[in-house]
């Protein structure tokens, strides 16, 4: 036997190492707490993978770990979570060839598309973190009031987020969901498209390593219409973006629910992702918080503040 | 049922002094230390995977209801903080009285507990309720005081009102191997107490061992203990369902020696309602059914209500519920 062909049977016999997608729960890598999974296969019905299949309570626990994350959060500096989005982004670049990867057997797309799709995401993160500390002076105001005050509108962030990310775009639709509800600073429960949940997995990776805290953004992946039930109803959540149900009738369901505690909801639409993203994204997560202060002469002197 | 405030008569055919039946052990700290080491070795191994086990048990639905309904109607609901103000015990009692103030029918808790200076407060603030008011007592929660300083704190918190007193054991002299001055402190202590129900909290965070958690349990019960509690929440390790577990093992063995019901009250560290109904588990199945009541079985807690409140909600509405729809204490 010659060296060469007992290298290649040598490589022929080495067993695959497989990649356990979990979901991302407050900064952990936990399996469904129902234990159950369900197969992704790729554009052509290959398999690929099995993918945790999310129950209510994985949903639950995600409310929780986010609205832990939430004070922290929001609370942070806007510079501060500009920097870690960028350093989200960093860590994307790092690992572009494997988000290109699973784009491409996600989406049935050649490897360049989905290279530029990968792309395009990674430039779309670090738009999103440049707005960290501006869309204040964008959505806020100084009012003119008839009095001796300062009126100053201030947005703040909502609170705690339930995202459903688009079906069709695995990668670059999830980053133009996702990306605006943390930038202003509120925390995330994402379900990540259901027939392509792979990309959105390998993201919780990225999350995990780029500084951002446990919590702030938590991935579930599995059946849409049974995690976003929950979600829609869950007394905790304070808003709601339903991108990813298709479906009219779930997206109607599950705006009814979400009106039971008056949550903040974005309808289902179609997004061109390739455009500028704008800023109706960032707003529509934000309450508006008006302050008056008074205003007026510091005493004889005439001096103002 | 849940709903019934603890009932004053005793339940048992408990009013006789345990104390009678073990008059040789208590002869003698000598004699008290062979009683006490004499009791049968702890199989920590076995304990722990006991509790474990019976920690998996599912109870959904209906069962799940009723749980929750008998651990809030259990709880003592707790504030023991150098920051306590009277405004702070007073949103306490009220809260203890109506748990959930959009659903009338949520049980009332057991007790309300405090520091004994505060018993007057409580006192007024659950008047006429049912509610009873506990006293923590004897230099809670070191238990580092002369005698003479204890037992003045439990009758200070008596004559403010306290229905019952929860006294810290010296656990200094305890590990000592000072039986007798332990026994000597409880019995005294009990008799300062009067008619209020006397709940002996062993520090079991500070025993080091199950072998001394069953000991300390056996000589609270023989100097008079109407209740048996793990620990004071101010230390690492509270209550865990395997110390509970000891316990509960405890209050069945002396009871079918002596015919003498005893209470268990695990506290600290209890704070979600799976949690307590792995405890109300452990009840069933050690001691049994009789301790499923809040006469015999509370919980020292003060955030698990918040929680069990929101199981409860979500029972009755399908709808997860949040710390927006309970009372931020």
């Amino acid at each position: 036997m010659s060296s060469k062909s007992s290298t290649d049977t040598a490589r022929a016999a080495r067993l695959g190492v497989l990649k356990t997608y979990k979901l991302y729960v407050g900064g952990k890598f936990p399996r469904s707490e129902s234990g159950r999974v369900y197969e992704v296969s790729d554009a052509k019905g290959n398999w690929l993978a099995n993918a945790p299949q999310a129950s209510r309570k994985d949903a639950r626990d995600a409310v929780v770990a986010a609205r832990k994350a939430f004070g922290g959060w929001a609370g942070a500096t806007a510079y501060l979570r500009g920097q870690i989005l960028y350093r989200i982004a960093e860590m994307l670049e790092g690992r572009r060839d494997q988000f290109a990867r699973e784009v491409a057997e996600a989406e049935g797309l050649s490897k360049s598309k989905a290279a530029a799709q990968v792309d395009a995401a990674i430039d779309r993160w670090v738009w999103y973190a440049g707005w960290t500390d501006k869309i204040a002076q964008v959505a806020g105001a100084a009012n003119p009031v008839a009095g001796p005050y300062f009126n100053l509108s201030s947005p703040e962030p909502t609170g705690v987020v339930a995202v459903l990310a688009p079906q069709e775009s695995s990668f670059l639709g999830l980053v133009s969901v996702l990306a605006p509800v943390i930038a202003t600073g509120n925390t995330a429960v994402l379900v990540a498209s259901e027939r392509a949940p792979l990309p959105a997995l390998s993201l919780s990776e990225v999350l995990a390593t780029s500084d951002l805290p446990g919590g702030v953004v938590n991935v579930l992946s599995g059946r849409t219409a049974e995690i976003a039930a929950p979600l829609a109803a869950h007394q905790d959540v304070n808003a709601i973006d339903l991108t990813g149900a298709e479906d009219a009738d779930l997206a109607r369901d599950l705006e009814a629910a979400a009106a039971e505690n008056l949550k903040r909801v974005l309808r289902p639409q179609p997004v061109d992702l390739a455009a500028d993203p704008g800023t109706h994204r960032l707003t529509a997560f934000l309450e508006t918080k008006t302050v008056w202060h008074p205003t007026g002469s510091l005493g004889a002197s005439g001096s103002g503040y | 049922m849940p709903n019934t405030p603890p009932a004053d008569a005793p339940a048992s055919p408990a009013s006789t002094d345990p104390a009678a039946s073990f008059t040789d052990a208590t002869a003698s700290n000598h004699a008290l230390r062979a009683f006490l080491h004499g009791l049968p070795g702890v199989d920590a191994v076995g304990l722990e995977a006991r509790a474990a086990a019976l920690g998996t048990r599912s109870i959904k639905t209906s069962a799940k209801a009723y749980a929750i309904d008998l651990a809030i109607s259990m709880i003592d609901l707790t504030t023991l903080e150098g920051a306590d103000t009277p405004g702070k015990v007073g949103s306490l009692g009220a809260k203890a009285v109506h748990p959930d103030p959009t659903d009338r029918e949520t049980p009332r808790t057991a007790a309300v507990c405090v520091y004994p200076d505060m018993v007057a407060t409580a006192k007024e603030a659950v008047a006429g309720s049912g509610v009873k008011v506990a006293s923590v007592a004897t230099a809670f929660p070191a238990g580092r005081a002369a005698l003479g300083v204890k037992l003045a704190d439990v009758r200070d918190a008596v004559d403010a009102g306290a229905d019952e007193v929860d006294m810290v054991i010296d656990r200094g002299a305890f590990l000592a191997g000072n039986y007798l001055k332990v026994y000597e402190e409880i019995r005294a202590v009990k008799e300062a107490s009067g008619d209020a129900r006397l709940k002996v909290i062993f520090e079991t965070g500070e025993l080091s061992t199950y072998d001394n958690i069953r000991r300390a349990s056996w000589l609270g019960m023989i100097a008079g203990a109407d209740f048996i509690k793990t620990s004071t929440g101010k230390v690492g390790v509270n209550a865990t369902p395997a110390n509970t577990l000891l316990m509960l093992q405890a209050v069945r063995d002396f009871r079918e020696r002596t015919g003498v019901q005893v209470g268990v009250k695990p506290a600290g560290g209890i704070r979600t309602s799976k949690d307590a109904v792995k405890f109300l588990v452990l009840v069933n199945e050690t001691a049994g059914e009789d301790w499923l009541d809040n006469r015999w079985f509370r919980f020292g807690a003060s955030s698990l209500l918040n929680d069990l409140l929101m199981q409860r909600q979500k029972l009755a509405t399908g709808r997860y519920s949040g710390p927006d729809y309970v009372t931020v204490d």
